[in-house]
């Protein structure tokens, strides 16, 4: 961890204007996934935004019946939040589902959605990686990669998405908001939140430099019967090997996005829809474009038969 | 004393207080975190530096140079010490990687800097600025490629001089022709022993004298082990382990964060505490090797089994031992024609070494599925098939007989209790929902191994007693069972004794290791208790032989004094240690266990979660059943991820284990483990000790994962005989999904 | 792992490693050092932080960059907090802030300025042990005791989290009150790895403690 200067910050725009004056500056909330890093020296911020005071804690309805999320609730707030869990039951799940009591304690809403990825040689800094030191290669092609994505990677970056709120993020068709360095707000729809690594797998989110979330936005409830499936090979306290979120209805028809397989929750239009269908069905079409490596191939198989199990689940 | 001949009556046979549920007399420091480990010895020298450990980042090849100058520059640093400025370390007795010194890298993670700083935080970040320039070497890292040039080797167990090949018989011929057969070949990989507290020393000098409070299991191998590597007098070294957070063999030996954290406080002339961060743990420190097993099994039609072989093959660095995993094989099943034997390649990972049943383990893994396989083959029941195979002798020498050996008790007692009678022989044949259930068993045997072990007694003249004995306590349960030791021998209550362990200025123990600690060091009190015992009658001027301690007091004749009267003028000490005969030549020691699991398999997803567990053990007379059974609940815990989870993924172009980390190579949590059952029988062992007590530690890990591992063939049909059994292997082979 | 594809990135390897021989170390290090930026490694400026440490007010001055857990072991000598891993992997720094458990090695001490910590050491002492504490020497809920602390930390805030409703990845109806049962209990202990292998043993230390 290099040395680094720490503030405070009591509004978003005294945080977007204190990050932008400060090269090499960052936000922190939670920290749980910051903090990691920076032992490592992988992240190397020279200057830390404490967010935490800023008036982003609370969980309000918007209106139209949907849900405004501040950026800094909690995990645990926000999956034991009332209408969270009787109208958005597949986050309350996923969030569950995911690390660990004392760490959803700690990890706020915004950093979740930032969390890097978990490939193994991202956090080898002993060896090439495209994410941390752009150009110098990917020592996961040729690797162990059994864990990595299948599908929407590229030569430069095969790591996955791992997270398991931002899945059910995504089939909730989420809203992500935003300030910017000047002050601008805007709105990012969910799925166009985490990028495809391409040819600059360093750049992960939309956001632009000092750009803080502020919100995660729901839309009204879709109602359904609402599931976040994660299959792992410890029982708990396991990144997922694959998860799925789905919110089906009554006549076959609903949502899913897998987790785990991909840079990015996968969620395919086209694949949803012949949902009816059945999980074969949807699986050929959301992992048509697949390339798997030799060690997880399998996902591909486990994202059709953990689909099978929330559908069978669903018309229980 | 000698013990040469077995155990007639002796005082400990009262169990009074022996053989009770006393709970831990080291409980209430740690539940409430004021059990010291080494790391947080801030009491015992002022003044300490921080050391932060660089680890090399190629596997194999030579250090050019090393730029320690932005790091000595940077805030906070005193020191820094390199691989460079020294001699390669010779390794201590039973080890093979150099620890620091010299260019050589000869694997991933080799010591290869040491920074010294005021605080953690400098260390941590000065280490980043160390620039190594290497040069690079090929290395062998896949044993499967290499294991076609492996070479017989000699089981470590039996020595280096032993015979390497365990032929009797006519194996070819017998296998050839024997009516019912099998020739499979099994995996078990590499794992790690992730003890949760890592490596950590502090290092003091005194002029020439060391003292390191460090994390060991075995005090006396890390004096010496510090001696040599250091160069110094093993009399100018002091070690002091009185907490460790586990080893499970992992801290049986010196690693480098006591010979740095020793050789960065002479450096920087203060003292210097040092633990290796956890990345870096894996690589540095010592593993299990992965091992490849080729078992072939003939029987008769009754089920008799006409032939056992069984061939291992293991890598370690060159001068290394091997992964001694056919040592079970040798005396678990009768059979007329046998050949045995382990193989060794030379490999380019970190040093392989023991973990818990170092060759039972991953040997058992292996046998007790080819067993559960054969089973299948001859349509005999699994439990039946290993008592009608039992043996009473030592299959390479009839003569030679067990000293008590009580499988068959194990495995109908755990057949009944676990209700073995409702399993269904046929595979994926119980439903329970989306799951698919199955129950597996297996069978294990450890070795009995005896160390010399010495203890010190005083009696003061409150009456209260000390042990002082340089054995340790991994969470085994020593201070405890030899309190009750203690207790038993002199005749007062456990409250009335204190244990003092970890300090190599106590006389020398057999430490924390083969699950001879138990057994070996209360046997070496025993024999202290006994002179001291002696000491007290000679003042109170009462008869040796016919004197009773009970109840505080010592009774002879018709006389009864408080034992503490003994001590009115000044205290009395009792000193000697147990010395080991041949009782282990002449008979065969060894504990048994029958492992039971049932499991359920995710129909869907593949997914393995354990259900139930049962573990019956026989190891002689079992001293406390407290701490016996958490012993032995852990180990069943460990098996479970040695079945499900547990592999260190090697990067075959990098040499390193990639998953270095508690995060990458899991190891099961609560949610994996359901309540587990144990049953001790109750067949105390005259050979073995004056405690007639055997080794628990690690016959509660033998044959578990093969139990689990046969569970779900139960439940699927798929036999999958490549360890860890994670889902990719058996999912598309699972039955269709309606 | 022997497939010809494999093979050959290996043969690779090796040909491109002895080529060029001379490999520098930790060259893959994050943006800054890539970048050549900010010397790291001039004097940081201090903080002071104040804490109330198991009820007491505690004031430490601090390099920025230390973690709470640190701040307990390092400068507070209160080291039965214990670090196992460092990384958020195993648990065994588990404190509570405010009440609520978290991880100490995942958070840096000057965030924590006016919190509440308790550690173990607060929970109670060898001669006033907590319910909690002596049902694990009871039911024998550990063996090294190395994760032991945050063992009990978590199992106390275990108890609170399911007063408060706040469900887990086994709760069958997110609707219905929180109840305690085994399945729930391990799923939410899970955050604390014990190696020894104590965990039969710590859910029948908790399950007594949540009974009374």
């Amino acid at each position: 961890m290099i040395p680094f200067t720490y503030e405070k910050a009591d509004s978003p725009a005294a945080a977007v204007a204190a990050v932008t004056a400060t090269p090499g500056a960052k936000f922190i909330a939670g920290g749980t996934n910051l903090l990691d890093l920076m032992k490592f020296q992988i992240e190397t911020p020279t200057h830390l935004v404490d967010i935490r005071d800023l008036p982003l804690t609370t969980i309000n309805d918007t209106g139209d019946g949907g849900l405004r999320i501040g950026a800094l609730v909690t995990n645990t707030e926000l999956a034991s939040h009332p209408r969270v869990k009787r109208d958005y039951g597949v986050l309350s799940r996923a969030i569950v589902a995911g690390a660990t009591g004392q760490i959803r304690n700690k990890a706020s809403v915004g950093g979740n959605l930032l969390q890097r990825n978990r490939c193994p040689y991202f956090y080898n800094t002993d060896l090439p990686c495209n994410k941390r030191v752009p150009g110098s290669g990917c020592s996961a092609l040729g690797g162990i990669s059994r864990s990595l994505a299948v599908i929407g990677t590229s030569e430069s970056c095969i790591a996955q998405n791992p997270g398991d709120m931002a899945v059910a993020l995504t089939v909730l068709d989420a809203m992500v908001e935003t300030i910017d360095a000047a002050g601008r707000t805007r709105t990012i729809a969910i799925a166009d939140f985490f990028r495809l690594p391409g040819d600059t797998p360093e750049t992960e989110f939309a956001l632009q430099p000092g750009e803080l979330i502020t919100s995660v936005t729901l839309p009204p409830p879709l109602g359904g019967t609402h599931h976040y499936h994660k299959v792992r090979d410890r029982a708990s306290y396991a990144f997922a090997i694959v998860s799925v979120a789905a919110v089906l209805n009554k006549d076959g028809t609903g949502r899913v996005a897998f987790g785990s397989v991909a840079p990015k929750p996968w969620r395919i239009k086209a694949a949803e829809a012949v949902l009816p269908a059945g999980p074969a069905a949807v699986v050929s079409t959301a992992f048509k474009e697949a390339k798997p490596r030799e060690d997880n191939a399998f996902k591909i198989l486990l994202a059709e038969r953990t689909l099978a199990l929330v559908i069978a689940k669903g018309s229980a | 004393m000698d013990f040469t001949t077995p155990s007639g009556q002796n005082p400990i046979d009262r169990l009074k207080i022996v053989g009770r549920p006393v709970t831990r007399i080291d409980g209430p420091l740690k539940v409430t975190g004021t059990a010291p480990y080494a790391y947080e010895r801030h009491d015992v020298i002022p003044n300490q530096a921080y050391g932060y450990v660089v680890g090399a980042t190629i596997a194999k090849g030579r250090i050019v140079r090393i730029d320690t100058g932005a790091a000595k520059a940077a805030s906070g640093v005193i020191g820094v010490i390199t691989t460079l400025e020294y001699k390669p370390a010779a390794p201590p007795q039973r080890q093979t990687a150099n620890l620091f010194g010299g260019a050589e890298v000869a694997h991933y993670h080799q010591a290869v800097a040491l920074v010294v700083a005021k605080t953690f935080e400098e260390a941590r970040a000065a280490a980043h600025l160390v620039k190594v320039d290497y040069q690079a070497a090929p290395g062998k890292y896949d044993l499967a490629g290499e294991a076609s040039g492996a070479k017989p080797s000699a089981d470590p167990n039996e020595g280096q001089d032993a015979e390497i090949f365990d032929r009797v018989g006519d194996f070819d011929a017998a296998f050839a022709a024997a009516p019912v057969k099998l020739d499979e070949t099994y995996t078990t990989p590499c794992e790690t022993h992730a003890m949760m507290e890592p490596h950590a020393s502090i290092a003091a000098w005194n002029g020439d004298k060391l003292t390191v409070w460090t994390s060991s299991q075995m005090i006396n191998w890390a004096k010496a082990g510090l001696a040599k590597t250091l160069g110094i007098p093993a009399e100018n070294v002091r070690v002091q382990s009185p907490f460790i957070g586990g080893g499970f063999g992992g801290k049986l030996y010196l690693r480098a964060d006591a010979l740095l954290a020793a050789l960065g406080a002479k450096a920087v002339g203060q003292p210097v505490k040092v633990t290796l961060q956890r990345p870096l743990i894996i690589n540095n420190g010592t593993h299990r090797s992965a091992t490849i097993q080729r078992i072939r099994l003939g029987a008769a039609p009754d089920g008799r089994l006409t032939t056992i072989g069984h061939v291992s093959v293991s890598g370690n660095l060159p001068g290394g031992m091997p992964e001694p995993a056919v040592g079970q094989t040798k005396l678990l099943y009768a059979a007329p024609n046998r050949e045995i034997y382990l193989k060794l390649a030379a490999l380019d990972l970190g040093e392989a070494n023991d973990m818990r049943a170092p060759g039972e383990a991953p040997g058992l893994m292996a046998l007790e599925m080819a067993m559960d396989e054969m089973a299948e083959k001859l349509g005999i029941d699994p439990v039946e098939f290993r008592i009608l195979n039992d043996t009473q002798t030592d299959p390479r020498d009839p003569q030679r007989r067990f000293s008590e050996r009580h499988l068959v008790e194990c495995l109908r007692t755990g057949a009944d209790r676990f209700g073995w009678s409702r399993r269904n022989g046929t595979p994926g044949a119980i439903r329970d929902g989306k799951w698919i259930v199955g129950m597996g068993m297996a069978a294990g045997l450890r070795l009995n191994l005896l160390m010399p072990s010495a203890a010190r007694i005083r009696l003061d003249r409150d009456g209260r007693l000390t042990v002082e004995t340089d054995m340790t306590d991994i969470g085994t349960g020593a201070y405890t069972i030899l309190a009750q030791t203690a207790a038993e021998m002199m005749g007062v209550p456990v409250e009335a004794v204190t244990v003092i362990l970890g300090d190599s200025a106590s006389p020398v123990s057999a430490g924390s290791g083969g699950q001879w600690g138990a057994n070996t060091s209360t046997s070496g009190l025993y024999a202290a208790c006994l002179k001291l015992r002696g000491a007290v009658s000679a003042r109170l001027g009462l008869n040796a032989e016919d004197a009773e301690f009970a109840d505080g007091k010592v009774r002879s004749g018709n006389r009864s004094i408080p034992l503490a009267e003994a001590a009115k003028d000044g205290p009395l000490t009792g000193e000697d240690g147990i010395r080991f005969g041949d009782l282990d030549k002449r008979y065969v020691q060894a504990s048994f266990a029958a492992q039971f699991a049932e499991v359920g398999v995710d129909s869907f997803t593949g997914e393995v979660r354990v259900r139930r567990m049962l573990a019956v053990v026989d190891a002689g007379r079992v001293l406390n059943p407290v701490t016996a059974r958490s012993q032995v609940i852990g180990a069943m815990t460990m098996g479970v991820g040695a079945a499900l989870m547990e592999a260190l993924a090697i990067d075959m172009r990098h040499g390193c284990f990639v998953n270095h980390d508690l995060g990458g190579y899991e190891v099961p949590v609560h949610a994996d483990i359901p309540h587990q059952d144990v049953i001790f029988l109750d067949h105390p062992d005259a050979i073995s000790s004056p405690m007639k007590a055997k080794g628990i530690g690690e016959i509660g890990l033998c044959g578990v994962a093969a139990a689990v591992a046969n569970a779900v063939y139960n439940a699927t049909g798929v036999r999958v005989r490549d360890y860890p059994i994670t889902l990719e292997k058996h999912l598309a082979k699972l039955p269709r999904i309606a | 792992m022997n497939t010809p594809d494999w093979e050959l990135s290996r043969r690779e390897f090796v040909v491109g490693a002895a080529a060029s021989s001379v490999i520098v170390a930790t060259p893959f290090l994050g943006p800054a050092h890539a970048a050549g930026g900010t010397p790291p490694h001039a004097a940081v400026p201090m903080m002071k932080v104040t804490m109330e440490v198991n009820g007491s007010p505690r004031s430490v001055t601090l390099d920025p960059r230390t973690s709470l857990l640190d701040t307990l072991r390092e400068h507070l000598r209160l080291t039965g907090t214990k670090k196992g891993c460092d990384h958020g992997h195993c648990g065994a720094c588990t404190v509570l802030v405010n009440g609520t458990r978290i991880n100490a090695c995942l958070s840096l001490a000057v965030m924590h300025e006016g919190d509440k910590v308790t550690t173990v050491e607060g929970i109670g002492t060898p001669d006033a042990l907590h319910p909690m504490q002596a049902a694990f020497i009871k039911h024998d809920g550990f063996q090294c005791g190395y994760c032991t602390p945050g063992q009990i930390c978590s199992a106390v805030a275990v108890l609170k989290e399911i007063e408060k409703g706040v469900p887990s990845h086994v709760t069958e109806d997110l609707a219905a009150p929180m109840r305690l049962s085994n399945p729930e209990l391990r799923e939410r202990m899970s955050g604390n790895i014990c190696r020894c292998g104590a965990y039969s043993n710590i859910a029948a230390a908790i399950t007594e403690v949540a009974g009374a």
